[in-house]
């Protein structure tokens, strides 16, 4: 790799990094090998020197960790802490790690045992439920995603190296997707978590035409109600507003709120009939 | 003789997820050696229990970081078989174009970022950076032009967005088709060029005979259903794909295994020329032969020869396929979907192998039962049947353990296995 590297003359120290990943898909360290017009000169702002997915050499001393993947058997929490005491910086890493991701999904079954038997019937394989990192060691940083956006990642390290504060949006995903002047995908009869996302993807998939599923998580101040009120307005149901809420895991408080009143509902209708 | 070694890698590098080689020799006799995929498991089929059919696509794109394309198609596929969709022509070619530039990405990241640093003696691509400039840059020139086509197509290279069941949310432009054309026609050189590279290597010797599965072309290279074929002469219908996989559970792994007419069976890009040789475009047989490869071959290490020849032949590919879809006027063709109760199973060859995914549905759309069969999960008795035999024959021998080390590994990663999506 690349000596010293400075900035306007002024010379920066390379930080050790590592990537570690948990339960997840691997695909948020993928992109770190994407964008490959800048991967160079990203590869070049750090030092990386642990990341088994591409690379054989490992050690464990390291400045930032970028943490990937959600826990969800105990061998992950003993790592992770593990990985916690090494690291001045932890970043957890996509909406796995942020929030359990996909995967928490399977917590929607209040029995593990019927999980298990489901997909490996009785042969014994250990699972817990699926939780975020923040929920065993402190976060630094969250990165938030699935996958995580290339660009993003840059401009975090980016400032991480030159000492920069990083600043995630707080605002919803609407306001980049308004400001891309694109059709609101509700008009075009698709339901979309646009409005209480956290934005920072550059409104991602409604740019492609797909509503949002709110795998950023959300935003800084988010209207629920009013939520609620245009999934209604536009013909979408309860169920379906809860179906993308609970895809990721960042709404979980939300959609327990949700699921307990849509019950309550239900009950009255029964009770009418 | 070699009297004694002991090899154990925990958590195996430069491959996707996590596991284990074991191999101790003792007094000329192997006394272990095994495979074990420790990896977490994330119970992907149970998740989708409940849900409604629109959800499956898109959370099973995230059984993989790097063949989500191929996991969303084969999820979509599944759906359009149970509900009874026929996705049109130009829906139909421009999920195959989608699905060649995933190839491309994954066979070039594994062949240049993975398995090229054990043939020019380094631990990662990182100090070919400098040492090797040119053929860094090459293989991030291919990868490039892949994902963009990715973008372009799917709306984003990792999880895509625009492939949707009936068809896709939005088109790519002509010009931008046009555009990734000339990318890969002057891609040429640049294929050349790896051909030559991986010429140079040296392919360690090792065989040991197995069974190989695909899908079989009946005038295509296979990638998109159809029915599959064995080495063996087993062959069987999509629908009976379960009469293919054989999924059973094993201790020390949290993957399942599978087999077929013999103990393992082998699935991926030497089990797709192994079965389907004569369909490659003529470019990507010509280069087959440069690099020595004639089926069916049974050397494990060839497989990243044949995932080389495969990019020769997707690149071409998709310059016709492109060329068909400039021909095309282009047009929003999604289909609606009318949920019907039933079943249906889809069938891809991913980067890895044979992917299948197989869901059942009430008649109100919803998710009853979910089954997926990974390529690497399909592997893994195969593999683990490779370090035995590679024991056995080195026990006989003297080289160094080192050496066997570093074999065992390479023979792993000339898998290119993807670990957590064989559990998934
Ligand atoms: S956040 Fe998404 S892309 Fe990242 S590891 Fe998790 S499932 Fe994969
Ligand atoms: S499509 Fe989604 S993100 Fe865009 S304006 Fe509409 S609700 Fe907001």
């Amino acid at each position: 790799m690349a000596g010293p590297i400075s900035f306007l003359g002024v010379p920066l120290k390379r930080p050790k990094v590592a990537f570690f990943e948990f339960t997840a898909c691997e695909g948020c360290q993928l992109q770190i090998l994407n964008n490959e017009h800048t991967l160079i000169g990203f590869l070049n702002l750090v030092e990386i020197v642990n990341f088994r997915e591409a690379m054989t050499e490992r050690s464990d001393d390291y400045e930032i960790a970028f943490v990937e993947g959600s826990i969800s058997r105990s061998d992950e929490v003993e790592r992770l802490l593990e990985i916690r005491r090494n690291a001045r910086i932890l970043i957890a890493f996509g909406s796995c790690a942020c929030f359990g991701g996909v995967n928490q999904l399977k917590n929607r079954f209040a029995d593990l045992d019927w999980v298990t038997k489901e997909v490996y019937g009785d042969f014994p394989v250990e699972t817990d439920e699926v939780h975020p990192i923040a929920d065993y060691v402190a976060v630094d940083l969250n990165i938030y995603g699935c996958p995580v956006k290339k660009e993003e990642v840059e401009q975090i390290v980016t400032n991480l190296v030159v000492g920069k504060s990083v600043k995630i949006p707080d605002f919803p995903v609407c306001m980049e997707c308004k400001a891309k002047e694109n059709i609101c995908l509700f008009e075009l009869g698709e339901p979309c978590l646009g409005p209480v996302t956290r934005a920072g993807c550059d409104a991602w998939c409604p740019s492609n035409r797909r509503g949002c599923w709110g795998c950023r998580g959300p935003a800084g101040v988010v209207n629920m109600d009013q939520l609620e009120e245009i999934f209604n307005n536009y013909g979408f149901k309860n169920v379906e507003l809860i179906d993308r809420l609970e895809c990721f895991g960042g709404f979980t408080d939300f959609t327990s709120k949700l699921r307990t009143k849509a019950a309550c509902e239900q009950r009255k209708t029964e009770g009418r009939s | 003789m070699k009297l004694s070694c002991n090899i154990d890698i925990r958590h195996l590098t430069r491959v996707e997820g996590h596991g284990n080689i074991r191999i101790k020799i003792s007094d000329g006799k192997v006394v272990e050696a095994k495979w074990e995929v420790v990896e977490t498991p994330r119970f992907f089929e149970a998740m989708l229990v409940g849900k409604h059919w629109e959800n499956a696509p898109y959370i099973c794109g995230r059984i993989c970081g790097i063949c989500s394309i191929g996991h969303t198609l084969a999820s979509i596929r599944a759906i359009e078989n149970a509900f009874q969709i026929q996705p049109t022509v130009q829906t139909a070619r421009l999920r195959l174009l989608l699905k060649h530039m995933e190839t491309l990405q994954s066979h070039i990241l594994h062949l240049y970022f993975l398995a090229a640093p054990d043939f020019l003696g380094t631990g990662s691509v990182l100090p070919l950076i400098n040492s090797h400039p040119d053929v860094i840059q090459r293989a991030l020139r291919l990868k490039m032009i892949a994902n963009d086509a990715c973008d372009i197509i799917g709306g984003r290279r990792i999880h895509p967005i625009r492939t949707v069941v009936g068809g896709f949310t939005m088109l790519p432009q002509k010009k931008e088709l046009d555009g990734i054309r000339q990318r890969l026609a002057a891609a040429a050189p640049d294929l050349v060029a790896s051909a030559e590279l991986f010429k140079s290597f040296a392919t360690p010797s090792f065989v040991r005979e197995t069974e190989f599965v695909s899908l079989k072309g009946e005038n295509d290279y296979p990638f998109i259903g159809g029915e599959m074929i064995s080495s063996d002469g087993v062959r069987h219908k999509e629908a009976d794909y379960r009469k293919m996989t054989n999924e059973y559970c094993v201790k020390g792994s949290t993957s399942k295994w599978s087999k077929l007419s013999r103990k393992s069976f082998a699935v991926g890009a030497l089990a797709r020329m192994n079965n389907n040789f004569g369909m490659l475009h003529s470019a990507a047989r010509n280069v087959a032969s440069e690099l020595a490869f004639a089926p069916v071959c049974h050397n494990p290490f060839m497989c990243n020869v044949a995932q080389l020849v495969e990019c020769v032949h997707v690149v071409y590919d998709s310059i016709s396929l492109i060329d068909e879809l400039l021909a095309l006027p282009l047009q929003e063709d999604r289909q609606t979907v009318s949920p019907r109760k039933g079943c249906g199973v889809g069938a891809i060859e991913v980067p890895r192998g044979i992917l299948y995914h197989y869901y059942e549905f009430n008649a109100k759309g919803t998710l009853v039962k979910a089954d997926c069969v990974i390529p690497t999960s399909q592997n893994h008795a195969n593999i683990h049947h490779d370090i035995e035999e590679m024991a056995m024959q080195y026990s006989q021998t003297n080289v160094d353990d080192r050496d066997i080390e570093l074999l065992a590994q390479m023979l792993v990663r000339s898998y290119d296995p993807c670990i957590s999506c064989s559990v998934h």
